[in-house]
């Protein structure tokens, strides 16, 4: 239902005027909200006899113009976070092709408990995961943190392609064994390919989740991003710069998340246009249910 | 083994923490997220701006940083909430966004053709939201919010980064205090985890082929 003006008769004058001036209103009342927000925090606060600065002081943001603070923010923090979220990205989707080939074996026993053990590590927390970890194999943070992202991500990636195998169409395997290929040749050369190309978007959704989740290593004390900035910057320059410096690392957490969800959502576009020509219809009424599953699941980023 | 029977009564504080943080923000977040889902079809078009920002942005905020800024910078700039109840606001903030979407591809996932069908037998708006596309909006709505809640269930885990005792927290002090027993300990919060996450995957994925419409 992508148009709404199916459900109702096509507006007329007086519903158009009703229509923009509430627009106006309401756009009007969700600017003076937010314009209240930010005349509070502008205004000098009273506190133990002494008046603080509002939160957008000049004295509160001088930091910002030392070009020494920002190769700090870049070269500590924001390079923390990518180093860590780059390598386990590498790392994750390793393991999730390898995750998906094992779930898909034709084996049982190497299918079955590798669909418990995934299932597993998709119903943690991250979190825990890091602390385990950390705790158990004492790695040092960095690689608590990539090693955890690496497995719940590689998990979830593992099982997003393995639904790409299982929607192809069963002719593409029956070609493949028809040639005089093995089986894990076929796999390898006729499906695989197919399947990752088809689960691409999700795959590059689920590398902004882990980007997000880098920044759980401010938990078990990796020096990222905010780590490096709320905990490192703050303490050295003093408390009074911590509303700034949080603000500074929101903005350069969503410009780096915003980024790579666009390039997401650019991609799936793409591999959607691209595929929409030749749609072949699926062999089975559970195939096709993996079929619906696997093109809504790549139209929408998942989430976690 | 035996450092988690002992300690039950601590992972019990920490897992009715956890239950707790769950439900709450879970009711919040379905709240918050029909709000936004609702301002995102509406035909005001500064509401559907503001809820599109909005969702954007939020999606796009790790909910470390959510939770950091409810537990710290906003004590900071001078609020008095208690810990539990700003890590309960953070986690329905981060998770109302996808709430939202998941409405919204719901009601988007119903076929044009469906409408119009309706609408050309002589069905007015209410009857046509209320008895054609709602009720097939729903079943593609569950699943997907089902998954959410897994989500919010993993995420609370966050919480215990920031001063608030749940299973997360309970887990990381009975391992400090039993050295000789992580692995033991930490399983034991993986398994009460796995008990809320589990059943509800389960549970979806069976909604999802239950309620599958062939087209």
């Amino acid at each position: 239902m992508s148009s709404s003006s199916v459900l109702f008769d096509a507006p007329g004058p007086k519903a158009r005027r009703a229509s923009l001036i509430s627009s106006i209103v309401a756009g009007v009342l969700i600017i003076a909200g937010l314009g209240w927000i930010a005349l509070t925090l502008a205004a000098p606060r009273e506190s133990g006899g002494i008046t603080l600065p509002g939160y957008f002081d000049p004295s509160r943001w001088d930091i910002f113009a030392d070009p020494q603070v920002w190769s700090f923010i870049i070269f500590q923090g924001v390079w923390g976070t990518l180093s860590a979220a780059l390598t386990a990205s590498v790392l994750a989707i390793v393991l999730g092709v390898i995750l998906s080939l094992l779930r898909s074996s034709e084996i049982a026993w190497i299918r079955i408990p590798v669909a418990i053990v995934l299932e597993f590590f998709r119903g943690m927390p991250v979190l825990l995961m890091m602390l385990f970890i950390l705790l158990v194999f004492s790695t040092g943070s960095f690689w608590a943190v990539v090693s955890a992202l690496t497995v719940y991500n590689g998990a979830l990636i593992g099982e997003a392609l393995r639904a790409g195998l299982a929607a192809l169409p069963r002719g593409q395997r029956e070609a493949g064994l028809s040639l005089g290929m093995r089986p894990l040749q076929s796999k390898m050369l006729v499906e695989f390919p197919q399947a990752f190309r088809q689960m691409l978007p999700i795959i590059v959704a689920q590398l902004v989740v882990l980007l997000k989740d880098t920044s759980l290593g401010y938990i078990v004390g990796y020096a990222e991003l905010l780590r490096v900035n709320m905990n490192n910057l703050a303490s050295f320059y003093g408390n009074r710069y911590l509303f700034s410096l949080f603000v500074v690392t929101l903005v350069l957490y969503l410009i780096m998340n915003l980024s790579l969800s666009w390039f997401a959502r650019w991609l799936s576009r793409r591999t959607a246009s691209r595929s929409s020509g030749k749609a072949l219809p699926p062999d089975d009424a559970t195939q096709a249910i993996l079929v619906a599953q696997a093109s809504a699941a790549a139209k929408q980023p998942p989430q976690f | 083994m035996d450092a988690v029977i002992e300690n039950l009564p601590t992972y019990w504080r920490g897992f009715s923490m956890t239950l707790l943080l769950l439900g709450v923000s879970g009711v919040s977040a379905l709240v918050l997220g029909t709000v936004i889902a609702s301002m995102r079809i509406s035909p005001v078009a500064s509401l559907r701006g503001f809820a599109t920002v909005y969702t954007e942005l939020v999606r796009n905020t790790p909910l470390t940083l959510v939770l950091f800024f409810t537990a710290i910078i906003l004590p900071y700039l001078g609020s008095r909430l208690d810990y539990s109840v700003a890590a309960m606001i953070g986690l329905s903030v981060y998770t109302s966004p996808f709430v939202a979407e998941a409405l919204r591809s719901g009601i988007n996932g119903v076929p044009v053709g469906q409408a119009e069908a309706a609408r050309s037998v002589g069905l007015g708006f209410g009857q046509t939201v209320g008895l054609v596309v709602l009720p097939q909006a729903f079943r593609m709505t569950i699943p997907p919010l089902i998954n959410v809640f897994i989500a919010l269930t993993k995420n609370t885990s966050v919480a215990g980064g920031f001063f608030v005792f749940e299973l997360f927290a309970a887990g990381r002090q009975l391992a400090n205090a039993n050295g000789d027993a992580v692995i033991a300990i930490l399983l034991g919060v993986a398994t009460l985890y796995l008990v809320i996450t589990v059943p509800l995957g389960v549970i979806a994925s069976q909604l999802e082929r239950k309620w599958v419409v062939q087209r």
